[in-house]
């Protein structure tokens, strides 16, 4: 991103800030917290990108609001550890804007300090012409599983994103591109789809310095925010069923070309695809309010014979979260603060397949356990002390390393 | 009040956490069941420098972009020697096209080394007809450096390419041509313009920066200012890596630890080692070096224990592959060090792959395909008792 942009947009939220500040002193009444709805009652998945609690002034048509991350972490990786470890993850900002009654405008844009870069996540219209039928377009999530769309740090129990979210999917994961969703509801029931056609992945899915098939690895490419590198669009679509007394689950399927085989007139390579489905889940069990969350994704991907099987041409993973409030009161003086015990079960296979040379099969894996406590004083904000015992056995399957360590973070919506 | 004690409590708990907290990660593997670390005795500043080649030779990654292949076998170090050791046959080599000392005749078609793999829009090599060809594992790569320093004097003494002693083992030195970029270490012993190869199956490679540049090109098909020349298209290209780090990878190879014996001190490994010199093992197999003077001070004059002469060895025919190296016979073979044997399934996918190509899956099965001038020594290993045999190779498993 250039250091322009960056300045003029630095400047804009200041203003706004500012702007926001001064009136501020004159009424405080003027500002109104629009919190989300209760997204276990009439929302989906898929409505997370608008699920936020958003800061309105008066009868301004802008809605501001975000949410910030940091940690701290001491993890030993065989016996060897950076040492405490202070992190400021993300800082994101939304702002959002009702334009008309079924004209909405909605971006996050994303700090992220350690990586040095300022990303526009989300920025796109959504035009409504039936409830089953809005248009969306801009850079849009790609809603491939539910935690790439329903990614803020305040949402989840745990200082980590999901391995198989961010190493195996490559949350978050967005593109300039356009697409229809809509939802029906009946009774406890809810239905609800997307389709998008966007820009996509490139050559370094198989091409890169994590020496794996490595979806991604396209994040990096900004150049897909203006042409796909492929010249070809690549599909997302999505289907989810909900019931409001059982949970949701959803279908997703991403896939198109990922290489540039065409240019400037001419043939240059093989046209190769990939081809991503996921499975993803949630539920609240009855009567003990346990919450229950996760996805499975299957990766394809079609690697030249003649290149090295240190790029897997099949991949899988997942996660699954579960966290069950142990108290519900008021805590400290917060009404409603939770105490919740948590647990994450994870495992990526980056590369499934046998060795062409002996027929053993192929390494690549890892598996790992996170749990904890989390902490929060309301909806908005959480605290939360983890403990990570990781597994990861590489390609040859040689004996794995052991990772292990704690870590404490906030994460809050402002 | 309450509260505030609870608040207090709280925080005290979580300081005692995050100072106790190391206690709670993995603990580091034992230093003898690692191939890993430096070898005793470097300065911050030699420290320093191993750990710049450690990231380079197994964190490194070769991509297109930084110029990977074309044609290439693996697009890093670590990928043929994890954790520093053996390699598996997913990264075994293929070289062809040379089968006695007039050199090799199959340069104009990619020999000596076979490149299996391409980047995307290529095709990689196949062996031409009528070549032949050996596989060769890739070695573990701990202690080098010591084996580096020993001098060539010595390598000279413990040759006996005329079995003079008539114990049936001969044994004798890869007298080989260098590169124009490898500088001959002091004490060299030359041949007719020739020097002493030491390093490689074949014993083909004179010293560790020849090694480095040799795999960088060969392997991963990576450039260098010491061999600028694209493997592909033949022609002289700009360095695709830093000279400093190929010069810290050679670095790192040099002071990487000799493999640690385990349980030294059990009776039947002691018994073991008895054995081993009694059927003569140790005729090739040598106990122990000593390296003469180095540049690095932490590798000179230090005794040393790789189980190795160094020395090229009649292997009969069953390990003839007909291909060879240098001024090598295609059934010679030079002595492979045994330090690190025990450790090899820990690189090698819990598997072991023994003996030049990995032909062998077990210690026992590497030794029943000895021949040549070790055949005397394993016909006294087949009349060894079922225990002995045991012993014996619990010994060779604690190197």
């Amino acid at each position: 991103m250039s250091k322009n942009y960056l300045k003029t947009l630095l400047i804009s939220i200041a203003l706004t800030c500012a702007f926001t500040a001064v009136n501020a002193q004159i009424d405080s009444s003027l500002f109104k917290r629009v919190d989300p709805q209760d997204s276990l009652k009439n929302s989906m998945n898929m409505d997370a990108i608008y699920n936020r609690p958003l800061l309105s002034m008066g009868k301004l048509p802008v809605a501001v609001g975000g949410y910030m991350e940091a940690n701290w972490q001491h993890v030993g990786e065989d016996g060897i550890s950076e040492g405490h470890q202070f992190q400021f993850r993300r800082f994101t900002i939304f702002i959002a804007s009702t334009i008309s009654k079924r004209i909405k405008f909605m971006s996050e844009i994303e700090f992220e300090p350690a990586e040095g870069e300022i990303a526009v996540e989300f920025a796109a219209l959504d035009i409504e012409f039936h409830p089953l039928l809005n248009l969306r377009g801009g850079m849009i999530v790609n809603p491939i599983g539910s935690f790439n769309q329903n990614h803020d740090g305040p949402k989840w129990e745990f200082t980590d994103r999901p391995i198989s979210a961010t190493q195996l999917l490559p949350a978050t994961w967005s593109n300039a591109g356009f697409g229809l969703y809509g939802k029906k509801y009946s009774g406890d029931w809810m239905f609800g789809y997307e389709a998008y056609l966007s820009s996509g992945f490139d050559g370094t899915v198989i091409n890169n310095e994590q020496n794996k098939t490595y979806l991604p690895a396209a994040k990096n490419n900004v150049e897909r925010f203006e042409e796909s590198n492929s010249g070809e669009p690549l599909y997302t679509g999505k289907i989810a069923f909900r019931n409001n007394k059982i949970g949701e689950i959803g279908l997703s399927y991403m896939g198109g070309a990922y290489n540039k085989y065409y240019d400037d007139g001419s043939d240059i390579d093989d046209r190769r695809t990939l081809s991503v489905f996921v499975v993803d889940f949630n539920t609240t069990l009855p009567t003990l309010n346990t919450f229950i969350t996760g996805e499975w994704a299957w990766i394809n991907v079609d690697v030249p014979e003649t290149y090295t099987q240190q790029y897997g041409n099949k991949q899988y993973g997942g996660f699954v979260d579960i966290v069950q409030p142990v108290l519900k009161k008021k805590i400290l003086g917060w009404d409603n603060a939770t105490l919740n015990l948590a647990c994450r079960l994870e495992y990526v296979d980056w590369n499934v397949g046998k060795f062409r040379e002996t027929g053993g099969k192929i390494g690549d894996e890892t598996w790992s356990v996170v749990g904890g406590f989390s902490f929060r004083p309301n909806a908005q904000t959480v605290l939360r002390l983890n403990y990570r015992h990781q597994r990861t056995k590489d390609l040859l399957k040689n004996p794995p390393v052991l990772l292990g360590g704690f870590s404490f973070g906030i994460s809050t919506y402002f | 009040m309450k509260k505030i004690y609870l608040v207090f409590l709280g925080i005290i708990s979580l300081i005692v956490c995050v100072q106790a907290c190391y206690k709670f990660e993995p603990s580091e593997p034992a230093d003898d069941e690692l191939l890993d670390g430096p070898i005793e005795g470097l300065s911050y500043a030699e420290t320093r420098r191993f750990l710049d080649g450690d990231v380079t030779f197994n964190d490194e990654i070769f991509t297109i972009e930084k110029g990977l292949g074309p044609l290439f076998v693996a697009n890093n170090c670590a990928s043929c020697h994890a954790g520093d050791g053996k390699g598996h046959p997913f990264s075994t080599l293929n070289r062809f096209g040379q089968i006695d000392e007039t050199g090799n005749k199959y340069l104009h078609l990619g020999g000596p080394q076979l490149q299996n793999r391409a980047i995307p829009g290529y095709l990689p090599e196949t062996i031409p007809a009528g070549a032949t060809f050996s596989k060769f594992t890739p070695p573990a790569v701990t202690g080098l450096g010591l084996l580096e320093f020993v001098p060539d004097e010595v390598l000279l003494a413990m040759a006996d390419p005329d079995d003079e002693d008539g114990d049936g083992i001969s044994g004798r030195v890869n007298w080989i041509d260098i590169p124009s970029y490898v500088n001959p270490r002091s004490g060299v012993i030359r041949q007719r313009g020739k020097y002493i190869g030491r390093f490689g199956k074949k014993a083909s490679v004179y010293d560790l920066l020849q090694q480095t540049v040799d795999a960088l090109t060969q392997d991963i098909g990576i450039s260098s200012l010491y061999n600028p020349i694209d493997l592909y298209s033949g022609e002289e290209i700009d360095p695709e890596i830093e000279t400093e780090k190929v010069n810290n990878l050679a670095f790192y190879l040099k002071t990487l630890k000799a493999p640690i014996q385990r349980n030294q001190e059990d009776p039947e490994v002691i018994y073991g080692k008895s054995l081993f010199a009694s059927i003569s093992c140790t005729s090739c197999h040598k106990p122990q070096l000593t390296t003469g003077n180095a540049p690095i001070a932490a590798l000179a004059f230090k005794e040393f224990y790789p189980y190795t002469d160094l020395l090229l060895h009649d292997m009969g025919p069953e390990l003839d592959d007909g291909y060879t190296e240098g001024s090598a016979k295609t059934y010679e073979w030079r002595t492979a060090p045994l330090w690190g044997l025990g450790l090899s399934p820990n690189a090698q996918g819990g598997q072991y792959f023994l003996m030049h190509d990995g032909r062998a899956r077990s210690i026992e099965e590497a030794i029943e395909m000895h021949g040549g001038e070790a055949a005397q020594s394993r016909e006294l290993y087949r009349n060894l008792s079922s225990n002995d045999k045991q012993v014996l190779i619990k010994f060779l498993k604690s190197l």
